[in-house]
């Protein structure tokens, strides 16, 4: 698949861009090497960043591939067990006079929350966000945390 | 400029293709450059390539290595590297081509050459 991106006043096909990204859709939809544990919605449902969960003895770890944000534009709260993730990204406002001739990216809110497999401190929760990563660390609750019986031998 | 996808890679490189995947992009036009956007989670300026072969433009991003040291429960994110082709127009001053990336988004900035800008000609009297 080649996609030939003319200067748009010189294409007859001014739609052309338009069908060629709902071919990549269909093309991402039935793509195996694409699709492999991948959210492949974005076209229908706007936005679903890719969510990776961790646990090692003391925390849960909730990474959030969320590019281009401010901090300040992310918002993470806890309801029930439930880790939730949203946002928005705002489109810049760009030069009216600039043509966009391929336009993949999202802007718009976000929303995702996540069921956590364990309890956690609520009030011990961190989150930093760097390099368009979201990284959270929950703390596990006492009663979750592994725990070592010492047993004597007498 | 053309965009080279996947597919044009998958018969060139067959083994080497697993490996990457393609960041979505932006792509505008102003007056005097064009601009172009792609999403790189997970890299900074240490993990970026930007090389220009010719009139071909290819962006290489290699994710910064795991911070966590713990077991992987589930996970949505490809832990592949980042990379795209891309035509350039022969418009483009390839010697004033810039680079910046900022909380995992590279903005490329592709000047025009002076002799395609438009100009206004004056008529003569």
């Amino acid at each position: 698949m080649r996609m030939n991106l003319q200067k748009p006043e010189l294409s007859t096909w001014s739609h052309l861009d338009q069908l060629l990204n709902l071919r990549d859709e269909i093309h991402r939809l039935f793509d195996p090497r694409l699709t492999d544990g991948q959210r492949t919605t974005e076209f229908f449902d706007g936005w679903t960043p890719a969510i990776d969960l961790y646990e090692d003895k003391e925390n849960l770890f909730v990474k959030v591939e969320l590019p281009g944000l401010k901090k300040d534009e992310i918002e993470v709260s806890m309801h029930d067990g439930a880790l939730s993730i949203s946002g928005e990204r705002k489109a810049v406002t760009e030069d009216s006079s600039n043509q966009t001739f391929r336009s993949e990216r999202f802007f718009g809110r976000f929303h995702r929350s996540l069921a956590l497999p364990k309890p956690v401190a609520v009030d011990k929760i961190k989150a930093s966000y760097k390099d368009g990563i979201l990284t959270v660390t929950l703390p596990k609750t006492e009663e979750a945390k592994p725990k070592q019986i010492e047993v004597s031998v007498s | 400029m053309i965009t080279k996808t996947n597919q044009n890679l998958t018969s060139q490189h067959n083994v080497s293709m697993m490996e990457y995947t393609s960041p979505t992009v932006n792509l505008s036009e102003s007056k005097d450059a064009y601009l172009l956007e792609a999403e790189m989670p997970g890299v900074n300026k240490n993990g970026l390539e930007v090389l220009l072969e010719g009139n071909e433009l290819t962006i290489v991003g290699h994710r910064q290595p795991e911070n966590i040291n713990a077991e992987l429960l589930y996970r949505e994110s490809k832990p592949r590297e980042f990379r795209r082709v891309f035509v350039l127009d022969p418009s483009i001053d390839t010697k004033k081509i810039s680079a910046q990336i900022d909380q995992g988004v590279l903005r490329l900035n592709l000047p025009k050459a002076e002799r395609v800008k438009p100009r206004k000609i004056e008529v003569a009297d």
